[in-house]
């Protein structure tokens, strides 16, 4: 079971995102308040964290605070989960090490009226985040082995072509047909549409 | 078809079907029963000095019983394998005193009558499912004379008539006089969109299939008149329309409108068709010597097995269901099957053919792999904690365990999708989802709790759709108060009970659970479990003294974003109405909560009445038990909605 480390090294990375965040939430206030988070070591703002620098921040900040968990809070993580995943790795940690904090779709864009009160949001994001990210454990892709083999089912003319197709391209087919010939249907064909030739 | 007999990395086995399947995506284990063939495939020439003898002779399949065949048979000229074939049911005795002659005429004694059937088992990665589809049997719609009258026949059975190879030997002839028709008229849609036959389905082919058929008799035939009754005329793909005009430029006539009535003249065995011209509105009198059904199509008998052995699902017409209608059509939403022709959908060959090189293509991909990659949002079972109890592998929609009874759940990693139903159904703390274990949910519970928390709603989003949903109200820039905070899980099915109490516990005023629409939802359907624990829920709040109401249920797809922005907004609302006294009292109870024993479902489908927990209507909706099913209010569109009937739910004297 994953359970909290004891002293977790952890890291928050706040993006203005030009404005897009920056406009309506109050991103140092949430810099701010991260480092009075337990667990955090090192909280900074950055104008798109996203981008090449500032991936370039991330893995700078990792190497030197020795970080073991990172939060950045920026857009949602159906955006760049992956783009900071392999950030992560490329520092040399384990990418599943990452929690984002969603306060741009899911704050500055949606609150842009309620700026104390988005910032306020965003801080309770950050806070969510960073109690995640101190019971985030390594995980790593499983790999298995394959059976280069396939089996169809059914030899009509969709189960040959199939078979056809595959066997080909190099792999071993089985091909399961319940009456005592391939055709399916088709076999019974006098002429068949659109090229009005008979069907076998 | 001949390649394949050939190909040195095809095995083909005929008169076989698979009895079993064992594993999972990459090394699926695999069982076939072959049966008996009597024949040697390897040695057998098909020169048919065997069937020459037999003197058993029965209707011949292949050509729908309008011809006979012998015991022992080849199938059909073409046939793939070319070797006869005996079949025991058909034959005297499958011994030399009660008849044994064929295999006393083969020279090469190939038939061995002592041949058994036998029991195969391999392994593959991969499979595709080719099972196909039936034509529609009339008999079924006794409408139009079928099985009565002589001169009315199936679609197949012309086929078979005009074949060169058929019982005719490709002239056409009629059934009561064996004398070729002056006049034809086809039939459309019989067997096809009908509800009441449960076909509410276009067979799709069945237009192409006549226009055809039409063209060949005029080719054929130049002054043979012919007719074609029809309710639309479906020519849709490429080259088909032109093939309609040129059916039009040699003199078929189509009329609009399917006849109510089929007559046959005693004498005469010709057919009488009463139909309203719906182009005209008049009612027609049609006399012709024969009459074809386009019969339709429907799922292959065979489907609901195969379904069975692969744990697939079936469309509501019967056929497989995919993994998504447009996106991933040849996949089947178990990991490693994949669909090809007729057992998806009505097909014709072009289709067929290209979905089968599209699922061999989907089938080589994944084997290309070489190893095959999971996510790690898969699940771990402490087999400490596990007492076996099989609620875990109840609820997977991937049956993702190895299930031994008696023994702890064993996820397997391969297959696991890693929506966390199972973790949220465990009783015993038994199962961790990775990425989105209890403690990591219930730790960011507590930091959205941890100041103000009767300042905000918690929301559970799952990342398919309602968190994806949220994501596009933000795009869209669409405003609602910043007063709730979103904890994403992979799918709504991972939202434990525990969760939601916990959140109470600590102080929230409103709760919602939110997740794909039922035919969205990116597990099958996971989300089932998401509703079924929301309703109960509401059934132990209630008993508690807890408005139930605080707990909200909505279905939000992630192209809705409007949809999410008005939840909120309606959220904000309802949050509004719930006092800091409510809130401590909740507290309160939720510190010793009672045990609620679970409210009696109504036992019989109907009507029933239900109110909406968001607009506070009420209304009644169709029910059935044991089959969930999305329910909207009427009224202001929520899914909040709640079933009525036998509310009074037992607060059990014995505390927990
Ligand atoms: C009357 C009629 C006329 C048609 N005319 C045309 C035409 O002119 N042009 C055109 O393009 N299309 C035409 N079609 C459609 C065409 O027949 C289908 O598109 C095609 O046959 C579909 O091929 P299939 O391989 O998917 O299925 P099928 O042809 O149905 O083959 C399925 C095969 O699977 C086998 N099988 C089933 N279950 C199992 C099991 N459990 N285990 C092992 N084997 C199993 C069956 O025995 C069969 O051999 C016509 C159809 C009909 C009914
Ligand atoms: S293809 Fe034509 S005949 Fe067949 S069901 Fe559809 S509309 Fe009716
Ligand atoms: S639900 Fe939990 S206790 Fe029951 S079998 Fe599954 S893992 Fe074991
Ligand atoms: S219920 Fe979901 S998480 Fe659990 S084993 Fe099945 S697919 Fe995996």
């Amino acid at each position: 079971m994953s359970t909290q480390v004891s002293e977790p090294r952890i890291g928050v990375f706040v993006c203005r995102c030009g404005t897009n965040i920056a406009a309506t939430v109050n991103v140092e206030q949430v810099a701010e308040f991260a480092r009075s988070l337990p667990g955090v070591v090192y909280a900074q703002t950055g104008l798109y964290v996203c981008s090449e620098p500032g991936q370039k921040e991330i893995q700078k900040a990792i190497a030197e605070q020795n970080l073991d968990r990172v939060v950045v809070a920026a857009c949602s993580p159906r955006m760049h989960e992956p783009t900071f995943r392999a950030c992560l790795a490329q520092a040399g940690m384990n990418p599943f090490l990452l929690e984002i904090a969603n306060i741009r779709e899911g704050c500055s864009w949606v609150h842009t009226s309620e700026p104390e009160r988005a910032t306020k949001k965003a801080c309770d994001l950050v806070r969510m985040a960073v109690a995640k990210a101190r019971y985030l454990a390594p995980l790593t892709e499983r790999r298995f082995p394959l059976k280069d083999a396939v089996l169809v089912v059914g030899g009509g003319v969709a189960g040959i072509q199939a078979s056809l197709d595959l066997a080909d391209a190099g792999h071993q087919v089985y091909l399961v047909e319940r009456s005592p010939s391939l055709g399916g249907l088709m076999a019974q064909l006098h002429k068949t549409y659109p090229t009005m030739d008979c069907a076998i | 078809m001949a390649d394949v007999g050939r190909h040195p990395r095809i095995r083909l086995l005929t008169l076989a079907e698979v009895t079993e399947v064992a594993g999972h995506v990459g090394n699926f284990r695999v069982t076939v029963r072959q049966k008996a063939r009597f024949v040697n495939e390897k040695e057998c020439t098909a020169c048919g000095e065997c069937a020459k003898v037999c003197p058993q002779l029965v209707p011949d399949e292949f050509n729908l019983g309008l011809s006979l065949r012998h015991a022992i048979y080849q199938p059909f000229p073409q046939a793939i394998p070319a070797a006869y074939v005996l079949n025991p049911a058909d034959c005297l005795g499958l011994n030399p005193i009660a008849c044994g002659k064929c295999a006393r005429a083969c020279d090469k004694k190939c038939i061995n009558l002592e041949d058994q059937d036998r029991e195969l088992k391999f392994e593959v990665g991969a499979i595709i499912v080719a099972t196909g589809m039936e034509p529609f049997d009339p008999f079924d719609k006794g409408d139009f004379g079928y099985g009565r009258y002589a001169n009315v026949i199936t679609a197949m059975e012309f086929e078979r008539l005009a074949s060169s190879g058929g019982p005719t030997g490709g002239e056409l002839l009629r059934l009561s006089d064996r004398r070729k028709p002056a006049s034809i008229a086809f039939i459309q849609c019989v067997g096809s969109r009908c509800a009441e036959q449960g076909t509410p389905y276009c067979s799709n082919i069945c237009c192409m299939n006549t226009i055809k058929d039409a063209l060949v008799l005029k080719e054929h035939y130049p002054d043979m008149e012919v007719k074609v009754f029809y309710i639309d005329l479906r020519a849709f793909a490429k080259g088909f329309e032109e093939m309609l005009w040129r059916s039009k430029r040699l003199g078929v006539k189509y009329i609009r409108g399917i006849p109510g009535e089929v007559e046959e003249d005693g004498q005469t065995a010709n057919l009488r068709l009463y139909v309203e011209n719906t182009e005209t509105g008049k009612i027609e009198n049609h006399e012709v010597e024969m009459v074809v059904l386009a019969t339709g199509v429907r799922p292959a008998k065979t489907t609901e097995a195969i379904k069975q052995l692969l744990s697939l699902q079936l469309h509501p017409e019967g056929f497989l269901l995919e993994a998504h209608p447009k996106l991933q059509p040849v996949d089947s939403p178990i990991r490693g099957v994949f669909y090809a022709g007729g057992a998806e959908g009505p097909k014709d060959i072009k289709d067929s053919v290209t979905q089968a090189s599209a699922a061999a293509g989907r089938a080589a991909r994944l084997l290309a792999q070489g190893t095959l990659a999971a996510e790690p949002y898969t699940v771990a079972v402490d087999p400490a904690k596990c007492r076996a109890c099989g609620a875990c592998l109840k609820v997977c929609s991937y049956q993702a365990f190895e299930w031994e009874k008696g023994k702890p759940a064993k996820p397997i990693e391969a297959v696991c999708a890693g929506c966390g139903t199972c973790a949220a159904e465990c009783r015993f703390d038994a199962i961790e989802a990775h990425q989105f274990t209890d403690e990591q949910i219930l730790a960011q519970i507590e930091a959205a709790l941890a100041e103000e928390p009767e300042s905000k709603s918690l929301v559970f989003a799952c990342h398919w759709c309602s968190f994806a949903a949220a994501d596009t109200a933000g795009v869209a820039r669409g405003q609602y108060p910043a007063r709730q905070v979103l904890i994403r899980t992979m799918c709504s099915g991972r939202v434990a009970e525990e969760f939601v109490l916990k959140a109470f516990a600590l102080g929230a005023p409103v709760v919602l659970v939110s997740g794909c629409h039922f035919a969205d939802c990116h597990y099958l359907n996971a989300n089932r479990h998401t509703q079924r624990r929301v309703e109960r829920l509401w059934d132990r709040l209630e008993a508690w003294g807890i408005r139930p109401e605080r707990l909200q249920l909505e279905w939000i797809s992630a192209a809705q974003g409007q949809r999410f922005v008005y939840t909120m907004q309606e959220l904000e609302k309802l949050r509004q109405t719930v006092t800091p006294e409510e809130i401590e009292k909740t507290k309160e109870i939720l510190r010793n909560p009672p045990r609620v024993a679970p409210r009696p479902e109504p036992k019989e489908p109907g009507e029933q009445p239900f109110r909406c927990l968001r607009c506070g209507k009420e209304f009644k909706l169709h029910y059935i038990p044991g089959k969930p099913q999305e329910r909207t209010c009427p009224y202001c569109e929520s899914n909040s909605v709640r079933l009525l009937v036998l509310k009074e739910a037992a607060v059990s004297a014995s505390a927990k």
